[in-house]
């Protein structure tokens, strides 16, 4: 059942609201933040708030106006946009204080800037979300590159301004491939609506055409994901403010690169005319490859930061590859890996920001024995990062597992051998940080003045930290998550694969493992 | 209401007039006279405008009663009327912002004053003069807008014409030169204007538009319409400053008096443009053969105007001349979206007519406010400008938006409407222009937001002081500046019933949907 309800614009419009009063009240930062976190808290409410409809198979949609003469400006909340809206709307709470605590402890300048293009991000990220057809979609996919945009140059060096170059030019040139495609795509279908399963289909255009339409498409949420050879902006971008890199660099932005492959995938083209195409192969492929290479990287970089955003590069292409190989486990996998990797890399990142405004180190090699002095920060920073390997009882090994179902639902043995390397991959670059913070002598004794991180750093970190474990264990904690990525993914992969082959497969697999 | 038509262009002519004789009797009596005169256009266009929608048919207004094809007829439909309201906007507003030019002596040094400096002082004589050729100049491309007669048209281009090469020369500078360089070419372009009128009433024997359209049907392969049609092409094309006929235009813009420049470059080439639609769609005809051939050849040089203009306004340093390069490139577009020859296309044009007017007047006040500030236009010199001029900064993001076609910004509709008008007619090559030309416009556009936001602050001297209630700029120039901000993103929002309700039902009949 539709409910027409113009919640979803109020939940997007809440934070743009709270963007204008933060920038006129710029003079008072106890204002100006009180702003930020009023609005956190509202549009969270807001969000949840549509999600019991939701699971009961409900929508609530809303046309605002008509975004061009036949488009319109529309918002609906299915169920793999709630799973997007809920992970970016919750997360905006923890990582508000966190921001607050880390600009004014890092005394950083601009801070009035700062929270109204973040709030700005926060309403186009659960704008992506929403959105109902592609028209839509590319209009907040612009916002979010726009309104990241100062976030990245923030620090105002030379450095951030390289960065913000690299991350516009990136950025704006798939962009506008991205609406040439929709130009092509409205051309060919006379829609642009959102469909569970895809609205193109083979008979609209010559196959040598949708190919390139295909690709023409992903590119740009491609740049966002950060999938290789086209990742260059990320690591760049980590110049930014941590609270940017946690949430916009490991939540927002990129997963709005992710999320948007998955609207093409199974909203636009739909799982079996992609078989058909063949297209979403090399798609795959590009992930596979991208996964390992990542990995392989990330072991070299020194800055924990930079290390992070490999990291996260690589943890993306899960999501890309368990779209990309057109199995049900491996949909249901990728959307519940946005949930999961959002919780953990956002307390990874906070653990970093805590490390560098309190004791002001950025390398992870002069990071000695520091663990002992930041129990707690340190304590959740192993608990993800074993996350984030894929070890169960922590929220990473749930999707993981699914994309591996997935892989082998499909039996394609060569992604199940990269997942597997690319978890001892993930616990080989990551694991060091945590053996040289606790276990490493500090030698100088410089850590010795530095105590637990300030308070509203800590708080945040510690709660999503707790979270990604207590979702390890129960997927379904609070707003039902897992379930909204079941009904997504059924819903995008309805017809397309028996029922029983799944259970086949999924067992043989179990045993197999 | 009757005769709302005829007071239109004639209020402000018979200002003109009255102007200088009351400026004798007191320095600002006479730029009452022309501001009332505006509000009066503005008020009967909105009227008209009104009108128009409401009884859903086009006005015809006979001048003294005498009926067609005898007397002179001023025709108001859905496809001029926009533009008409649009013109009258900025006439009255560029007017109210261009007061402060005139009051208040700059604290400059004489020796600079000499060399370098527009017609600023208090003096009747120099104060009304100015007003009177403002005056004249919204009469004429008011006039050109509405005028349902040939030989009309070449009465009120050349009462634009002559008084815009009057308000060039007053820029100061290297105006004179400017100035009398698009009197060389605007002289040009106006005899072949009256060489193509002639070469068609040499076989109908009439001047009225409508008329000539019915009578042309049965002549539509004469070698006289192929004449007067390439004809149209050179005096058009050198008025809108068509790729390469633009020769005129960078100087013209750049040195023009800054109180008028926004004036000047935001709808002196969109008249001519939308004359030249008129005689390509409604006189003569998409059927004719040589219109077909015309178009192609409108359409390739647009092309090559969008990516030369583009690539020459990278290469600017002065802010002025970099904007009077994109103006090329924009015109471009508006040509492009001619030639497709289709409904979109003509949607595209007229909506690109109508939004580049507000972007591009925007944008020089907005140089127009720095330099009435600190006297100052070279990019380099922005720095920090966002903490001198916080206001006009937000109109100068919100029109570099618009300009590079971020969405929701009306830029961004207008390259919606050339992508679905070139799918349709099939010409893909547009879409590669298109998509260049953003990229293109994105980077000298976003390396003045980068410079203004990331540099360093520039060491600028304050020349006149900031205005009232610690606002940085005298009212009558804020206001102007921020309601065109706005503008340009109300009319983004609104696209859609300006393209379906209004443009759509002016169609000509041939491309009507």
């Amino acid at each position: 059942m539709t409910i027409i309800s113009i919640r979803p614009f109020l939940a997007v419009g809440v934070s743009l609201l709270a963007a204008f009063l933060i920038m006129f009240s710029g003079k008072r930062p106890n204002l100006r933040e009180s702003f930020t976190v009023i609005a956190s808290l509202i549009k969270m409410v807001l969000v949840f708030s549509m999600v019991p409809a939701v699971l009961e198979g409900d929508v609530y949609e809303y046309t605002l106006f008509n975004i061009t003469d036949t488009v319109g400006f529309t918002l609906r909340t299915d169920a793999a946009g709630m799973l997007f809206a809920c992970v970016s709307s919750f997360l905006y709470i923890p990582v508000a204080f966190y921001g607050i605590g880390y600009m004014r402890g890092h005394h950083e300048k601009e801070q009035t800037g700062f929270f109204a293009a973040f709030a700005v991000c926060i309403s186009a990220a659960v704008g992506i979300a929403l959105s109902a057809n592609l028209l839509t979609f590319f209009v907040f996919f612009e916002l979010l590159t726009v309104a990241t945009y100062p976030l990245v140059f923030h620090a105002r060096t030379e450095d951030a301004r390289f960065s913000g170059r690299k991350y516009l030019i990136y950025t704006l040139s798939t962009g506008q491939f991205f609406l040439a495609g929709i130009g092509v795509t409205y051309y060919i279908a006379g829609t642009l609506d959102f469909k569970a399963g895809g609205f193109l289909a083979s008979d609209m255009a010559p196959v040598a055409i949708l190919q390139a339409l295909f690709f023409l498409l992903v590119i740009a949420g491609a740049v966002k994901a950060g999938l290789m050879p086209i990742h260059g902006w990320l690591p760049s971008a980590m110049v930014a403010p941590t609270p940017v890199s946690a949430l916009l660099h490991a939540v927002a932005v990129v997963k709005a690169g992710a999320f948007c492959i998955i609207r093409i995938i199974g909203y636009v083209y739909g799982p079996a005319l992609l078989l058909e195409l063949g297209a979403a192969q090399v798609l795959a492929y590009i992930a596979a490859a991208t996964i390992v290479v990542s990995s392989l990287i990330a072991m070299k970089q020194d800055n924990l930061k930079r290390r992070l955003a490999y990291s996260t590069i690589g943890q993306l292409s899960y999501v890309v590859l368990g779209v990309a190989m057109l199995s049900p486990m491996g949909m249901l996998g990728a959307m519940y890996h946005i949930v999961a990797h959002a919780v953990m890399k956002i307390t990874l990142f906070m653990c970093a920001g805590a490390v560098i405004v309190t004791a002001h180190k950025e390398n992870i090699s002069e990071m000695n024995g520091i663990g002992r002095k930041m129990p707690i920060t340190f304590g959740c920073f192993t608990v993800t990062s074993l996350g984030i390997a894929g070890m169960p009882l922590v929220v990473g090994f749930i999707s993981k597992w699914d994309i591996l179902l997935g892989a082998l639902e499909i039996g394609k043995p060569v992604y199940l051998a990269v997942l597997l390397a690319s978890a001892l991959l993930g616990l080989s670059y990551l694991m060091p940080v945590c053996y040289i913070a606790f276990f490493k002598k500090d030698e100088s004794g410089e850590f010795a003045k530095y105590g637990e991180a300030d308070k509203r750093m800590l708080i945040p970190i510690c709660l999503t930290a707790v979270l990604s474990v207590v979702l390890g264990i129960a997927p379904n904690f609070g707003v039902h998550l897992y379930n909204l990525a079941e009904i997504a993914a059924d819903a995008v992969m309805a017809g397309f694969y028996e029922p029983t082959l799944i259970v086949t497969t999924g067992f043989a697999g179990g045993v197999l493992l | 209401m009757r005769h709302l038509p005829v007071l239109i262009p004639i209020l402000p002519l018979v200002s003109a007039m009255l102007c200088l004789v009351f400026s004798k009797i007191n320095r600002n009596l006479g730029k009452y006279i022309v501001i009332c005169a505006l509000t009066a256009s503005l008020a009967s266009s909105v009227g008209l405008f009104v009108q128009v929608m409401r009884t859903g048919e086009s006005v015809h207004y006979y001048m003294g009663g005498w009926q067609p094809p005898l007397g002179i007829e001023f025709v108001i439909d859905e496809m001029n009327v926009l533009i008409l309201v649009a013109i009258a906007t900025v006439a009255l507003f560029v007017c109210i912002y261009s007061q402060s030019f005139f009051s208040g002596k700059p604290k400059l040094a004489e020796s600079d004053r000499e060399e370098a400096n527009f017609l600023d002082r208090d003096t009747w004589l120099e104060k009304g003069g100015f007003y009177a050729l403002y005056a004249l100049l919204s009469a004429g491309l008011l006039g050109m807008t509405i005028t349902g007669d040939m030989f009309n048209l070449y009465v009120f281009l050349e009462i634009a014409s002559i008084s815009g090469y009057g308000l060039i020369a007053l820029g100061g500078d290297k105006s004179v030169l400017a100035s009398f360089r698009y009197l060389l070419l605007g002289t040009i372009a106006a005899s072949f204007y009256l060489l193509a009128v002639a070469y068609m009433y040499s076989i109908t024997g009439t001047l009225n538009m409508a008329d000539m359209g019915m009578l042309l049907a049965s002549h539509k392969d004469s070698t006289n319409v192929l004449l007067a049609v390439s004809m149209l092409i050179i005096a058009f094309g050198i008025k809108m400053a068509l790729f390469p006929l633009h020769g005129w235009q960078p100087d013209a813009y750049t040195y023009a008096h800054p109180a008028a420049a926004p004036l000047i470059s935001g709808l002196m080439s969109k008249a001519p443009a939308l004359a030249m639609m008129r005689y390509m769609f409604y006189i003569i005809g998409v059927d004719s053969p040589y219109v077909g051939k015309a178009l192609t050849v409108i359409g390739f040089l647009g092309a090559c105007g969008i990516i030369l203009g583009s690539v020459m306004a990278n290469a600017q340093k002065d802010f002025r001349r970099m904007l009077a390069y994109s103006s090329v490139a924009q015109i471009g577009y508006i040509a492009v979206g001619l030639s497709l020859g289709n409904a979109y296309g003509i949607i595209a044009a007229v909506f690109h007519i109508l939004i580049h007017a507000f972007m591009k007047s925007s944008l020089f006040m907005v140089i127009g406010a720095v330099r009435y500030r600190y006297d100052e236009v070279m990019i380099d010199k922005f720095g920090g400008l966002n903490k001198h001029l916080p206001l006009t900064t937000v109109t100068l993001v919100i029109a570099a938006l618009s300009m590079v076609g971020i969405p929701p910004t009306g830029g961004f509709f207008s390259k919606w409407y050339i992508i679905m008008g070139s799918l349709e007619s099939g010409h893909y090559f547009y879409l590669v222009v298109l998509i260049i030309s953003s990229l293109l416009n994105a980077v000298y556009f976003f390396r003045v937001l980068e410079t203004v936001f990331v540099n360093k602050d520039a060491e600028l001297t304050e020349i006149r002081p900031a205005g009232p209630w610690k606002f940085e700029l005298p009212l009558s120039m804020l206001v102007p500046i921020v309601l065109f901000g706005i503008i340009i993103i109300a009319i983004g929002v609104l696209n859609a019933p300006i393209a379906a309700d209004v443009l759509s039902l002016g169609l000509p009949e041939v491309l009507a949907i």
